[in-house]
């Protein structure tokens, strides 16, 4: 069941995605019953940016067919404050097992300089095992999400890519023409991993209700859908991603069962992350691994 | 704040009650810890929710816990969406995932000012439970639009009514009934949970006169944990609150107004 992956030995294939577990926020719900049965092998940090954030106005979440809508709009407390304040609270927590569960810290900047300064930060803290490169932002100068386009993603990646010795996994977008290029393109520029799929962009109405102002219903105007209306598109590109690749394959979208997860695995993903259904189960990760165990999958 | 074990539990509903033009759903829970009042539980039912071939209702939803009373968790639904309309459909026998208690509860009133409890339609629920666990003489106000949900007032004791229709008690707003009871003994800490509007009129009233208020809001949410901040309300000063982890239960002082959006649905009602 244990599985290597950038180095790093984890006690099964099942981690988190970036943004869909709070950690600390889960230890003042259910306390130190969190530590003892902590759900991923590995644990991702919501994304990190370098000046804090307090995300977009409500409303943020849209339930869709089979889906969930999300325009969050990525708050947090900027890199300072993550290192002085989440990272310590986050150690204590994913520390605390019988296995410590390695920390990947997810980070995100709008130019190579912003991301270049996140990267030197984390790479001088032991803590942090590896790191996930959040491409979903748009560049300050082109205005393209820089991980739409593989030429750009490349050309940054290439760039920050010397600030860090810790392994550096690329989450790509799904939002491109060829998501297989853009991980042929992350590969080159020298990263250790990619995960795939962050969310779909999507948009919602306002309910018809006339006490409802009409239009756009999320404060940010758009967002993205996640949940098991998803996991085709996941399993497409993943697969597509899989087959070009050398490096290994964080694989997700809509993963609900250990079938799911299995599935991800036969087209070559070699860890696969819950999000939207550690919403509805905050233990379904430790339910999905215990699957794939049953299965002998993993 | 109680805390809630690591992971939903299966529970038995026992019944469910018609009360006007809600429900109050009971579901055996022996073992569930105590919640203080104010807090809620994610449910969603073990059939015919979430994946497969039901598109909808995806995600638990929210519910204050109404009341505890022998070894059994009462919630109330009113049927406005998908979530609400297959819990409204459940069964005595029938399962359902509960997580939970979460969230902030109620603080006890502090330098012997007395309770008013303030309930506007569905959200008289979080009003029951802690009327029942107050010591002390209160008072409770409920609005409600028309006479069928009216009859929910029948969840506490000693209701005085207000309906938006004038079909039963004050034909007017809640608050209507609150300034008049501040203006006849100003010593007390305001309860409340309703519909956005109704709990900002509450917070202004009380933020003139000085009347210390804990507001019990509703938001969308997906988990109910603080994984998701989807269910967010700005706070004063900038910045948001989520109701999961920082509420529901929010000190009326915390916030500049009660967002509107508080409450709103989480998807379209079905057509």
């Amino acid at each position: 069941m244990s599985v290597e992956f950038c180095g790093l030995q984890l006690a099964h294939p099942v981690i988190n995605g970036s943004g869909t577990f709070d950690a600390i926020a889960a230890r003042r719900a259910f306390g130190d019953q969190l530590l003892r049965d902590f759900p991923f092998s590995a644990y991702v940090s919501k994304t990190i940016t370098l000046e804090p954030r307090q995300g977009n106005p409500p409303p943020r979440l849209w339930e869709a067919a089979a889906g969930l809508i999300n325009s969050i709009g990525l708050p947090n407390k900027g890199l300072e404050g993550y290192l002085a304040e989440d990272l310590p609270q986050i150690v204590e927590i994913t520390g605390a097992g019988a296995a410590e569960v390695p920390l990947i810290t997810n980070v995100m900047g709008s130019t190579a300089e912003e991301i270049s300064r996140l990267l030197e930060a984390c790479d001088a803290h032991e803590q942090i095992a590896a790191i996930e490169l959040n491409v979903s932002c748009p560049n300050v100068k082109t205005g393209l999400d820089i991980g739409s386009d593989p030429r750009q993603l490349e050309e940054v990646v290439r760039a920050v890519r010397p600030r860090t010795r810790k392994p550096l996994i690329v989450k790509l977008t799904p939002n491109t023409a060829d998501v297989a290029l853009c991980a042929l393109a992350a590969q080159e520029a020298g990263a250790d991993a990619v995960s795939l799929i962050n969310t779909l962009r999507a948009t919602a109405l306002a309910p018809r209700d006339p006490t409802l102002p009409a239009g756009r219903w999320l404060g940010g105007g758009t967002g993205g859908l996640s949940g098991p209306a998803i996991r085709v598109v996941a399993l497409a590109q993943v697969a597509a991603v899989a087959a070009r690749v050398e490096v290994p394959v964080v694989g997700m979208g809509g993963v609900q069962s250990a079938a799911d997860a299995c599935d991800l695995m036969d087209v070559g993903a070699t860890l696969v992350a819950v999000g939207t259904e550690s919403f509805r189960d905050p233990v379904a990760a430790a339910r999905i691994a215990e699957g794939l165990r049953a299965m002998g999958a993993a | 704040m109680s805390q809630a074990p690591f992971a939903r539990r299966l529970l038995t509903v026992t019944g469910l009650d018609e009360l006007g033009a809600y429900r109050v759903l009971r579901v055996a829970d022996p073992d569930g810890p105590e919640p203080e009042p104010g807090q809620f539980a994610m449910l969603s039912a073990l059939e015919g929710w979430g994946g497969g071939e039901h598109e909808r209702p995806l995600l638990a939803r929210a519910f204050s816990i109404a009341r505890r009373s022998g070894g059994e968790s009462h919630f109330l639904l009113e049927d406005v969406g998908p979530g609400t309309q297959r819990l409204c459909e459940l069964r005595a026998g029938d399962g359902l995932w509960a997580l939970g208690p979460l969230g902030r509860g109620f603080a006890a009133p502090e330098g012997g000012r007395r309770a008013i409890l303030v309930g506007g339609g569905v959200g008289i629920a979080p009003l029951a439970i802690l009327q029942d666990q107050l010591e002390g003489p209160t008072s409770v106000l409920l609005g409600f639009r028309e006479r069928s949900r009216a009859q929910g007032a029948a969840l506490l004791d000693g209701a005085r009514v207000a309906s938006d229709d004038g079909s039963v008690g004050h034909h007017g707003l809640v608050t209507d009934l609150l300034l008049a009871e501040l203006q006849r003994d100003p010593e007390a800490v305001v309860y409340a949970c309703g519909p956005a509007g109704m709990l900002e009129g509450v917070r202004a009233i009380c933020e003139r006169g000085g009347i210390p208020a804990q507001l019990a809001l509703e938001a969308g949410m997906a988990c109910g944990f603080g994984a998701c901040f989807g269910c967010v309300v700005p706070k004063r000063g900038g910045g948001y609150l989520r109701v999961c982890v920082d509420g529901p239960v929010i000190d009326a002082a915390e916030l500049e107004r009660v967002d509107a959006h508080a409450g709103a649905p989480i998807g379209d009602p079905p057509a």
